[in-house]
């Protein structure tokens, strides 16, 4: 009876603590697959066969689906998050790269890397509202936290586009370095930062003036300079701290971003890209595509805690609370 | 008579209207010179190389300079091959350009670099791969974009190296361009301690693209060509007109792989390559082409990206500013390659890695892990600036 009792509470323990756990999802740009994964275990929990070439990835403000961008299939497929399979397809998004939801969850920007162009699509249903003609090979894409705003970077042009989105004409674009990858606005909505992966650097950028305030480059001792490569961006919970993956170097850059400068450099996989940030604001988690492998960070410490396997040339993740 | 628009009229017109409309013009300076047809069935005879790629590098530029008022506008000058080559660059300076994309031979490519005219001139090699253009023959307005021949050996030296085959058993053509080619292969064999075992010749120049019979033949000549020979690893072929090296494949004495310029070759683009967005760069050239895109044009592209990302980034159109960011520290091109690209400032050569591509798949990319330098990687391929011979004329 006793002992009964025992199995019982620590079932009780157990189940809060899974409770307590995100699920991760990891898009393998090689596999056609979403892999799924426990927080805390770093297990996985299943793999989702989607279409061809996944590599953007979103999940909806609140939280009950993942949009997935299939490059090679012109269509973006949606996950639902409570039975962790495919519900829906929005067809007819050429070549989609990057993905980016406003706050709200309404809409879906999408960066069609082929077509020079950002597709617009309404979320409940399925719908495209408009296209942005901007730069050559399109990729990062970020919503205002006042969601009158959403910055797209070209590549080819190596600039970013301040797009108004009721009206979805181009405000201004900011000349940053060479072939930008992710745009991304402060907490407080007041900077945007642009990483540029052949130019090494993050341009800071402020969203009223659209003025670049800084340019934030990094260095690694013994790293070779032309290996650091930014592309993912993200800001910790608090907003105190920007996670800025450095692709080559296999490093993720620790900035302050009070004073824009780096603070620390973790060693992860092999070209780490993309990242997500725990719902309790507690780790990072970074998918490095030459290693095939998810690396979780110790926000605190700044260790890393462990990397898993997780599918061939691991693009992006999302992490649901 | 200019009648003044009225304050109104000219609010309601959009902010770039305001400033006028940069143009960048670049003069495509090529000639038809006869080349080889290829050995291999399947790779089609193409007659428009480079000037496509420069199409759609224009076309690149454009896209972008709509958004911040600039224009690149490209000329074609192709001449055909008994053109006068010196009289029309005349016409093309004296007309007031002096941005080039030399689509042209060794020979051509200086007589033009030597007008008094093309002195302030800034011209892109796009086409030639001597070494001796870069050293004793180099000149202060050519850049060099394509890899040299040096480059390339290095490339394959590196990995040759890496893989531990370093004993090389030299095949070679006897043509010009083979000799140059060849020289560079020795180099590379003394740089990387790799040894040349065995060093032939191989002259053929008679031949039809097609015949009914002749594989019988292929199959004798190549085994005789190979046996005999000391213990080798690696074949490494240079047949730069593609006369024989295509039949070394499986049809050698000893089955070893072959190197050089058929088998695993070492080149700036590859019909193969996808990596570093290069699928983009394939994709967008094919859809504009109808056709792959080759290694020149590859580099005519990048002749006119150079061009426009140097307008775009200083917002000058005349040479010397020009000249002098594309020769500064700042100036970095991104093409597909990972990593950005520069000119170094010894001998105006492009910087860059290379790619070891097989027949049909990509297999490394040179400078290989490993091989250092103390400044830039890619200076551990070909001559690096303590045993560059240009000196430029001050």
């Amino acid at each position: 009876m006793r002992l009964a009792l025992s199995i019982a509470l620590s079932a009780a323990i157990l189940s809060s603590q899974a409770a307590l756990a995100a699920t991760l999802f990891v898009t393998n740009e090689r596999d056609n697959t979403v892999t799924v994964l426990d927080s805390e275990t770093l297990a996985i929990k299943k793999i989702i066969q989607v279409g061809a070439r996944p590599r953007g990835i979103v999940m909806s403000p609140d939280h009950d689906e993942i949009f997935v961008c299939l490059g090679d299939d012109n269509r973006i497929d949606v996950i639902d998050t409570k039975t962790l399979s495919v519900s829906r397809s929005i067809p007819n998004v050429p070549d989609p790269e990057l993905i980016a939801t406003d706050p709200k969850g309404e809409r879906l920007y999408v960066a069609n890397e082929e077509q020079s162009q950002v597709t617009v699509i309404d979320r409940a249903t399925g719908k495209i509202v408009g296209t942005v003609a901007v730069g050559g090979e399109p990729e990062g894409l970020a919503v205002s936290p006042d969601l009158k705003t959403v910055v797209n970077t070209s590549e080819l042009a190596s600039m970013a586009f301040f797009i108004n989105v009721k009206t979805l004409k181009i405000e201004a674009d900011v000349l940053v370095d060479q072939r930008p990858r992710v745009a991304q606005y402060t907490r407080d909505g007041k900077q945007v930062w642009v990483s540029a992966e052949v130019g090494g650097t993050v341009s800071v950028i402020d969203a009223r003036t659209r003025v670049i305030i800084k340019k934030i480059g990094f260095d690694i001792p013994g790293v070779q300079p032309e290996l650091i490569q930014p592309v993912g961006i993200l800001f910790s919970s608090d907003g105190k701290r920007a996670y800025v993956a450095l692709s080559h170097a296999n490093h993720v850059a620790v900035v302050d971003t009070k004073t824009l400068m780096p603070i620390a450099y973790v060693l992860v996989g092999e070209r780490p890209w993309h990242m997500a940030l725990d719902p309790n604001g507690t780790k990072l988690y970074v998918a490095n595509g030459n290693t095939n492998d998810l690396t979780a960070i110790d926000l605190k410490t700044l260790k890393p805690i462990r990397s898993v396997n997780v599918g061939h040339l691991p693009w992006g993740v999302a992490a649901m609370p | 008579m200019f009648i003044a628009p009225s304050a109104g009229w000219a609010q309601s017109q959009p902010a770039a209207m305001a400033t006028p409309i940069k143009h960048l013009r670049i003069v495509y300076l090529g000639k038809r010179y006869s080349e080889p047809v290829p050995l291999s069935l399947l790779d089609k005879p193409v007659y428009d190389k480079g000037i496509q790629g420069a199409r759609v590098g224009a076309a690149d530029n454009n896209v972008t300079g709509k958004f911040v008022g600039q224009e690149t506008d490209l000329t074609e000058d192709i001449l055909p091959q008994n053109g006068d080559i010196v009289a029309e660059a005349k016409k093309v300076f004296a007309a007031g350009n002096s941005l080039i994309v030399a689509d042209l031979e060794a020979k051509d490519l200086l007589a033009v670099a030597d007008l008094p005219e093309a002195k302030t001139a800034i011209i892109l090699d796009i086409r030639t791969s001597d070494d001796d253009l870069r050293q004793e023959q180099c000149r202060a307005n050519v850049f060099h974009l394509a890899p040299s021949y040096a480059m390339r050996a290095d490339a394959l030296g590196q990995f040759l190296l890496y893989k531990r085959w370093q004993r090389w058993f030299l095949i070679h053509g006897t043509k010009p361009a083979d000799l140059a080619y060849t020289a560079a292969v020795k180099r590379a064999a003394s740089r990387f301690g790799s040894r040349i075992v065995a060093e032939r010749t191989y002259a053929y120049s008679a031949r039809a693209r097609t015949t009914d019979t002749g594989h019988q033949q292929t199959e004798q000549q190549m085994a005789l060509l190979t046996q005999s020979v000391p213990a080798y690893d690696v074949i490494f072929v240079v047949d730069m007109d593609e006369v024989f090296g295509e039949y070394l494949l499986f049809n050698s004495f000893d089955p070893r792989p072959v190197v050089g310029t058929q088998g695993l070759i070492a080149v700036a683009w590859h019909r193969s390559f996808e990596e570093y967005a290069g699928q983009e760069m394939q994709n967008r050239f094919e859809k504009f082409a109808h056709r792959t895109m080759t290694e020149r044009d590859y580099e005519g592209w990048l002749a006119v990206r150079i061009f426009g990302e140097a307008l775009l980034r200083t917002g000058a159109t005349d040479t010397k500013s020009l000249r002098s960011y594309i020769l500064s520290d700042e100036f970095n091109i991104a093409a597909y390659k990972g990593i950005g690209l520069s000119f170094r400032k010894w001998d105006l050569q492009l910087r860059q890695p290379i790619l070891l591509a097989g027949p049909r798949a990509l297999v490394s990319i040179a400078p290989i892990a490993g091989f250092l330098h103390p400044k830039y990687l890619t200076d551990s391929l070909g001559f690096d600036e303590p045993e560059t011979k240009c000196h430029f004329a001050k």
